[in-house]
């Protein structure tokens, strides 16, 4: 390597240090407007809220701060149901997800059953609303009186989950598995890997990296659907958010589990920019150095 | 040095200008603790072809991408035709817009056919209507001998092919001066003399070129001017003859003992 000898006694230049303090004059300006501009907008959304001829009654029925506090608690209470529920179904999802795509990416004749019933399998329960899902699965499967078949709404709820969210993340991979260059199957087979040394090797971990900002996504979304359990009768943070509805005869409990779902999702979508940010992770596709911040 | 007519209106039609079309002065850029460029100079007078050599890692790339605003430089002044910029003031997007370049990877856009590719540019940038940015990149695509494959894909022609099409999209500009990449080092050996045929007969049309490569043979056919860029400066320059064939510095010497070896 030719490295020109690390200078540290480089000092900018006049022209530099002019250049530097404009840029610097630039960002404080550029502050400036982006504060005025939001208490602008703010203020505006504020007023026009507040002004509505409807906004007391309003602010009574749906901002109490009493019966906020008085149904927290149960609210609270269901969305631990929430995170549980979610939790599991999660970790299920990308294990049958991966077999789903994984079935599909097999080749010859033998495994044409395999392959058939993961493209139905994925066809079937990405068409079906998931609100459909839950009900067949959760008044269905009880009426079979199989040995065996478990009762628990909570259970049967986070079956249809896995059920629905399986297929859609399925796809996920199967697009990740599918943009990695074909030459990097060439290079590991040329090196005498099978194809399953390949794939579990080579393309899998390349894939992954690239559709894990995708699946933060699908999480996002399966967090607030695992509220959809409710009709099946779990008491869950919407479920108590309507209970306690009724007992106040207020709508607050719903503002309340609004906010708290939001609570929960806005973490996990920081998560997920900050990992697609993160540079060297996603590999090739993360472009030439700097090249994002052309001025 | 600031004649007083001659500012940027006046293209370069007179050959006899004091300032040169390109003059880099006391040019730094580090990425990280890395020091690529440290205190490089530079002068390009118009209608002239400067090749710059030096061993991978020299900085030839990254002052390339530096003059074509690709680059936040850390300190030093570029000039083109008399302007500072370098200066945050100006418009970058302007700027480029007066400066062609060629890129080792082509980077073609492999979602345009190759007359959408060239007339990209005219299009939203200078505001040409269509027609007549069709028939300007035809005339151009004429030139470097692919008007046939205009309705094509990028991926349907050979690396040459791409490449000559990347240096019709970046001359539709009308660039002040073109700056090119190392642009034969990704084609295969019998596709590399179209496109060098191609920057001959560009030079023999008085365009001002900069050139980084490591084709000692194109080097010699088409430089008025060598440089050679070692430890983030230009080490040794002249004409070929000078620098190829009689260099004056050890360091050159090496480099050049080390191609043939």
């Amino acid at each position: 390597m030719t490295t020109a000898p690390t200078t540290a006694a480089w000092q900018p230049s006049e022209h530099q240090r002019d250049r530097d303090a404009y840029r610097r004059s630039r960002a404080r300006r550029s502050t400036a407007v982006a504060v005025v501009s939001t208490v602008a907008l703010t203020a505006v959304a504020v007023l026009g809220l507040v002004s509505s001829p409807g906004w007391p009654r309003v602010k009574a029925s749906f901002f109490d701060a009493d019966v906020a506090r008085a149904s927290l608690p149960a609210v609270l209470d269901g969305l631990w149901l929430n995170i549980r529920v979610m939790a599991v179904s999660a970790v299920l999802i990308v294990v049958v997800a991966l077999a789903l795509a994984l079935a599909r990416t097999l080749r010859g004749p033998v495994f044409f059953p395999l392959r058939a019933l993961a493209t139905g399998y994925v066809d079937v329960f990405r068409g079906l609303p998931l609100i459909l899902v839950l009900l067949l699965v959760g008044f269905g499967l009880p009426g079979l009186r199989l040995q065996g078949i478990p009762t628990s709404a909570v259970v049967l709820g986070g079956l249809a989950l896995v059920l629905t969210y399986s297929a859609y993340v399925a796809e996920v991979f199967r697009a990740g598995i599918e943009s990695v260059h074909p030459s990097q199957v060439a290079a590991a087979r040329s090196l005498g890997l099978s194809r399953g040394q390949a794939m579990r090797h080579v393309v899998l971990p390349q894939a992954v990296r690239r559709v894990v900002p995708p699946l933060l996504n699908d999480l996002v979304a399966l967090s607030k659907d695992s509220g959809l359990i409710s009709i099946l009768g779990a008491i869950d943070a919407v479920r108590a958010a309507q209970i306690e509805t009724a007992r106040y005869a207020n709508f607050t409990p719903y503002v309340v589990a609004g906010v708290l779902f939001v609570a929960l999702t806005i973490p996990l979508t920081r998560f997920t920019d900050a990992l697609a940010r993160r540079s060297g992770w996603l590999g090739a596709q993360s472009g030439l150095a700097g090249a994002g911040a052309l001025r | 040095m600031s004649a007083p007519g001659a500012t940027g209106a006046g293209r370069v039609t007179e050959p006899v200008t004091e300032t040169p079309l390109l003059r880099v002065r006391g040019l730094r850029k580090s990425f990280g603790p890395h020091v690529v460029l440290d205190d490089l100079s530079l002068d390009v007078e118009a209608h002239r072809v400067v090749v710059l050599i030096g061993a991978s890692g020299s900085g030839k790339s990254t002052l390339l991408r530096c003059v074509d605003l690709l680059e936040d430089v850390d300190d030093g002044v570029i000039e083109l035709e008399g302007q500072d910029i370098t200066d945050p003031r100006l418009d970058a997007n302007a700027v480029r817009a007066r400066i062609g370049m060629v890129f080792q990877s082509y980077n073609l856009f492999p979602h345009l056919r190759v007359l959408d590719n060239v007339t990209l540019a005219p299009r939203l940038v200078h505001r040409t209507p269509r027609a007549q940015a069709e028939a300007e990149a035809l005339a151009v695509l004429e030139r470097v001998g692919l008007a046939d494959k205009a309705r094509a894909f990028p991926d349907e022609l050979s690396g040459g092919q791409q490449q000559r099409v990347a240096i019709a999209r970046a001359l539709l500009g009308r660039p002040a001066v073109m700056l090119l990449d190392e642009v034969t080092s990704a084609l295969d050996p019998e596709l590399v003399g179209e496109v060098l045929d191609l920057l001959v007969e560009l030079k023999s049309t008085g365009l001002t070129m900069v050139v980084a490569t490591h084709e000692m043979g194109f080097a010699r056919e088409v430089a008025d001017e060598v440089c050679f860029l070692h430890a983030g400066r230009v080490h040794e320059r002249g004409t070929a003859e000078q620098v190829l064939g009689d260099p004056q510095q050890e360091r050159t010497r090496e480099f050049l003992r080390r191609l043939h070896a």
